[in-house]
């Protein structure tokens, strides 16, 4: 809500500087956004008025003006303004003046001929962004007066973000009512006697709709004459309260908006058929809005119809059909209460956002419309003259508002805020809120007034109390907390600890967005379900990731793209898969490298990246929580991996993950220069880990024994060393594999292999008795399964 | 004895002579070895008259020993000698790089999150989490948000259909922890949040925590000192703060929370809109409809809830200027937190 300062210093007038009232309402919950000076810094204008207009002699946009600015000789003024012409009243900057800008008005030629000042648009005194042409000023304007004292301008424009629940205060009455709780001083109203009735014409209204609509005021206004202007007065309100001037009709509505906040509207007498009728909208139909939009209405909707139709959509904006015209002589006057409910979030169901619709939805005050009625129709009749009818009213007083009775409990004031609140205090404070308050042995009761729907419970009570009484003086503690400490569980293996093995391996984490562009999920994962957002920014962002490597493969391009030849990244966060009607989110731990094995350096030639690289990292990670003892690599399957080159990674025989080379077709539709490589691991099935049990250790030394045996190049590494770890016994602690070898002195398809192994007993020194049957046994079972040959 | 006394000279001149170790030990053999010149003098004592012999052996054991000391002293030396050539030929450039010195880094959200949730851990609370794709009642029903309420505009929601969306706060996370124990609690909820809005200021994902403290006598003045504690150790600076009076459907009172200016220590600055105050976070003492929709009970506990901008924290923190920044993961931009 934007308004001006003067405006509200009518109502109630603290003696606060502009600053300080800001500061002042921002801190009670108002919060201003803007404070902007109505018009620019200048001095030296006057109200002045065109008395001849002649052609300049050289100049064919100039005009050569004779000028009463109020003193004993007309000025010669020469002016480029289209508008200018006699007998128009405009604003003038006599020789001395400064214009905003620090612009001083001298004696000039122009074109030759002497100019005594200047004529002023809007734009060159700082009142509007853009202008068309000289001010033009009324006719009743005093000439020779000075122009800031005429308009009143000096003067603030401020913009106040009312939160939700304030909706008492999008009128300059109910800022004015806070701001004089805040300084403890009483209102100015404005004082207003009831319209004299002078003909006793009305119009039939019926409302259906009683629970949507439980008041409706209306009132016949005859013989007005559109023709008069808005008094300047009330344009300089509406525009420094961001509302341009209409005629006089709409702009005394939107003026009443402004002031009292009641949304009012005015029909065309002439234009209405039957009778008002307050009904939801028929399966079906139609209406043109004043903004010419043609809307196709919802049944929900509540309309003000005639017996032609829809006129008017109730609370948000009226029809194009039955709004007010420059023919316009007789008018039908709306002033109605909306239940809430029944108007909020649907000027947003057909796009619409208006000062109205803003209202109604937070709550116009329910006992206001008879007074907005009588304003509104006060201030018509001053400005365009006319005959008022009676106010008629269709009331149904079960469905306004119920005002409830509030509990507000002393204790309970504590309990909330850390400190009492002075009984006197806390009666000010509510009476000047407007509150019915009767004192009970616990506290009081509490009604609040019509225009607060904010005010229900005794904790909303207990806010008012804090808010005014100042929140940054209530104490501040720090609160004593026992028992309930954080539960640590040391199986359950910190997520920031698996990140810092990755940061520690050259790793750096990102974040990439959530949602991703759908062709990554058709690339990386054409079989998985996934889920799209019905209302998306974009499409590249609008279906939810199944994979991580959707958002680090972007990741990747984007900083190949800027030059950047090693990459090493990772990222972790939930994944959204569809399994039938079940959505699954569950969080992952993805990863890629690309690039040189190591950083670019003088110690020689950086070979690229493989498999076993990133192989290499997975297994530095799943050793935090069992490594080799429980995980699994396999041979895999995976859409988006190269099939030679996937690992399927399993935890006791059960799928964590994958790890491998980004299929080379994937690889070439992203456009990726060279071989990518991936993880993505479940992070909750990697993050349980058993705890370290003590074994007593061997005095005893260990025996190791190597080998060297040729196999088909088919047989997987796993699968002879889990011959071997299962022959060797229960004496083996520990068996590595040493060499792999293929080529020149072996057959083609084949391959060497290289392990040891290293036996131990606990309770004594192993002979070569107990040796060599394991070796035999290691050797046999090799040659049995896997057709190996020793190598010599 | 002159022939003695010469053999000494020539023998000093070649200890003095020698200058490596093997030539050291080349003299040593000349001269003391079995079949030295010295020791064959020790042998001629046999020959003489044993009056004669006592002095002459004392003459030559003493030109023995002079060799001796001085071989001694010379190999000293010369080792001293070699090992100094060693050390000067085994000298490398130490400034050259180690081999793979180099570690990577956390996002700098993960880094403030990390911070946050340390603070509040040492405070005794839980971290908990929840889903990201939530249902309408988490995200608002029972946060006492209503389908018609104006305070859902202020909610960019993303939606797949009439009741599932991204969660346009962690709140959720705090209804569901209520809903599935009993209290007092006591958490915090980091994570991902969603809003459909996307310009300079705005990106349609973020990251936000919220905590919940409801205990049984657990006052506004509490909600106050716990935050500004939190600020004070965040921005490791003694920040005034300020509370103003503000709205959230789930919390009455509500309040903002304004931190001194962190940029220009509260003497206005472009980035405080030369206020000299920042607005931080939003907080307030737990709705009792809230309390209502998850079965606690509001007349024995009270509490407060609060939720803050991770982005936001991180950008006042290290001075970043463009929020968008965070999810374009320029390398060259996240290597600046490592």
């Amino acid at each position: 809500m934007r308004f001006s300062e003067k405006w509200l210093r009518e109502w109630v007038s603290p003696k606060l500087t502009t600053d300080e009232l800001v500061a002042q309402i921002t801190m009670a919950g108002l919060e201003v956004d803007s404070v902007d000076q109505v018009a620019g810094a200048f001095n030296g204008v006057v109200v002045a008025e065109i008395i001849s207009a002649e052609p300049h002699p050289d100049a064919s946009k100039l005009q050569v003006c004779k000028v009463d600015a109020g003193e004993a000789e007309p000025l010669q003024i020469v002016c480029g303004a289209a508008n200018a012409r006699p007998g128009i009243k405009v604003p003038c900057a006599k020789i001395g003046a400064v214009l905003p800008g620090d612009f001083k008005i001298k004696r000039a030629k122009l074109r030759g001929v002497e100019s005594f000042g200047m004529l002023c648009a809007e734009q060159e005194l700082g009142m509007a962004e853009a202008s068309d042409g000289l001010m033009e000023l009324p006719s009743d304007a005093p000439v020779g007066a000075d122009i800031r004292a005429y308009l009143v301008l000096d003067d603030a424009a401020i913009e106040v973000d009312l939160t939700p629940n304030r909706g008492d205060c999008l009128g300059i009455a109910g800022l004015a009512r806070e701001v004089g709780v805040l300084n403890g001083m009483d209102v100015t109203q404005c004082a207003q006697a009831d319209v004299r009735q002078t003909i006793s014409d009305t119009f039939p209204v019926t409302v259906e709709a009683k629970s949507q609509c439980p008041r409706y005021v209306g009132r016949v206004v005859r013989g007005v004459d559109l023709s008069r202007p808005t008094p300047i007065w009330m344009v300089e309100r509406l525009r420094r309260s961001g509302i341009r001037s209409i005629d006089p009709v709409v702009d005394v509505t939107n003026y009443v908006l402004l002031e009292l906040g009641q949304p009012m509207h005015a029909f065309d007498l002439n234009t209405l058929q039957g009778g008002i009728c307050v009904r939801l909208a028929a399966e079906g139909e139609q209406l043109t809005l004043l903004d010419g939009q043609e809307i196709k209405l919802s049944p929900d909707t509540l309309l003000i119809a005639d017996q032609s139709g829809p006129l008017a959509m109730a609370g948000v904006m009226g029809g194009e059909h039955s709004g007010v015209s420059g023919e316009t002589r007789d008018l039908f006057l709306e002033s109605a209460f909306f239940d809430p409910i029944a108007i909020a979030g649907k000027a947003r169901s057909y796009g619409l956002h208006t000062d109205s619709s803003h209202r109604f939805e937070r709550g116009v005050d329910f006992e206001l419309q008879h007074h907005a009625m009588e304003r509104a129709t006060a201030l018509l009749l001053e400005i365009v003259g006319g005959n008022a009818g009676p106010v008629i009213e269709v009331l149904s007083a079960e469905n306004l508002p119920h005002l409830p009775s509030i509990q507000l409990r002393r204790d309970r004031i504590k309990r909330i805020l850390g400190c009492d609140i002075a009984e006197i205090e806390v009666e000010n404070i509510l009476g000047r809120l407007g509150m019915d308050m009767v004192k009970t042995e616990q506290g009081w009761h509490i009604v609040p007034p019509s225009y607060r729907y904010d005010i229900r419970l005794e904790v909303d009570l207990i806010e008012e109390l804090g808010r005014i009484h100042g929140y940054n003086n209530l104490p501040t503690t720090l609160p004593i907390l026992e028992g309930l400490s954080p539960k640590r569980e040391e199986a359950l293996l910190p997520v920031s600890r698996i990140k810092q093995v990755l940061v520690d391996r050259e790793y750096q984490e990102v974040i990439t967005y959530s949602f991703v562009d759908k062709k990554y999920i058709e690339l990386l994962t054409p079989d998985q379900p996934s889920v799209a957002l019905a209302n998306p920014i974009s499409a590249d962002m609008s279906e939810m990731r199944t994979t991580l490597w959707a958002g680090l493969l972007k990741t990747a391009t984007y900083n190949l793209n800027r030059q950047q030849e090693r990459l090493r990244l990772f990222e972790t966060g939930l994944n959204f898969i569809k399994e039938g009607d079940e959505l699954q989110q569950v969080d992952h731990l993805g990863g890629l490298i690309f690039g040189g094995a190591a950083q670019e350096s003088w110690f020689g030639k950086v070979r690229p990246v493989d498999f076993y690289d990133i192989k290499g990292d997975v297994e530095a990670l799943l050793s935090l929580t069992g490594g080799a003892s429980e995980y699994t690599f396999e041979p895999g399957e995976h859409k988006a991996l190269h099939p030679g080159q996937t690992a399927e990674v399993k935890r006791n025989g059960k799928t964590v993950g994958y790890v491998g080379a980004l299929h080379p077709s994937v690889q070439k539709s992203l456009d990726i220069s060279q071989k990518v490589y991936l993880f993505e691991l479940v992070l909750p099935e990697i993050r349980r880990r058993s705890l370290p049990e003590f074994k007593e250790l061997s005095k005893y030394p260990e025996v190791r024994r190597d080998f060297a045996v040729i196999v088909d190049e088919k047989i997987s590494a796993a699968a002879i060393l889990k011959n071997v770890r299962e022959t060797a016994g229960s004496l083996l602690t520990n068996l590595v594999l040493f060499d792999v070898y293929q080529g020149a002195n072996l057959e083609a398809g084949k391959k060497s292999i290289a392990f040891g192994i290293t036996l131990q007993d606990s309770a004594r020194t192993l002979q070569d008795d107990d040796i060599n049957p394991i070796v035999d046994r290691v050797v046999v079972s090799l040659k049995e399964t896997f057709n190996v040959t020793l190598r010599e | 004895m002159d022939n003695l006394q010469t053999l000494l000279e020539h023998a000093l001149a070649a200890v003095a002579q020698a200058d490596s170790v093997a030539g050291l030990d080349q003299v040593r053999v000349q001269y003391l070895g079995k079949k030295g010149e010295i020791t064959g003098q020790l042998k001629t004592l046999g020959k003489l008259e044993p009056e004669a012999r006592k002095a002459a052996g004392a003459e030559i054991n003493s030109v023995k020993e002079q060799v001796q000391d001085a071989i001694k002293t010379r190999q000293a030396l010369l080792e001293q000698q070699a090992l100094q050539q060693q050390l000067t030929s085994e000298a490398i450039d130490v400034t050259l790089a180690g081999r793979s010195g180099v570690v990577g880094g956390l996002h700098p959200v993960s880094r403030t999150l990390e911070r946050i949730e340390s603070f509040f851990s040492t405070m005794g609370f839980q971290v908990v989490e929840g889903p990201e794709i939530e249902d309408d009642f988490h995200n608002f029903e029972a946060l006492n948000i209503p389908g018609h309420h104006p305070a859902r505009a202020m909610h960019d929601t993303f939606y797949f259909d009439a009741t599932t969306l991204l969660r346009t706060h962690t709140s959720p996370v705090q209804v569901r922890t209520m809903e599935s124990s009993a209290a007092p609690y006591r958490i915090i909820c980091p994570g991902r949040v969603y809003r459909c809005d996307s310009d300079l200021t705005h990106t349609p994902m973020f990251h936000q925590v919220e905590g919940l403290l409801v205990d049984t006598d657990i006052t506004f003045a509490d909600l106050k000192g716990i935050l500004a504690e939190f600020l004070r150790d965040f921005f490791e600076k003694d920040l005034d703060v300020r509370f103003r009076p503000s709205y959230f459907p789930f919390t009455e009172p509500s309040a903002e929370m304004d931190i001194q200016c962190v940029m220009c220590d509260g003497h206005g600055c472009r980035v405080c809109s030369h206020t000299g105050w920042l607005e931080i976070l939003g907080c307030g003492m737990v709705h009792p409809k809230v309390f209502e929709h998850v079965n606690v009970d509001s007349e024995k506990y009270t509490g407060f809830a609060f939720g803050m901008g991770v982005e936001r924290l991180t950008m006042l923190r290290y001075g970043v200027n463009d929020l968008r920044l965070f999810f374009e993961n320029d390398l060259k931009f996240l290597r600046q937190f490592q």
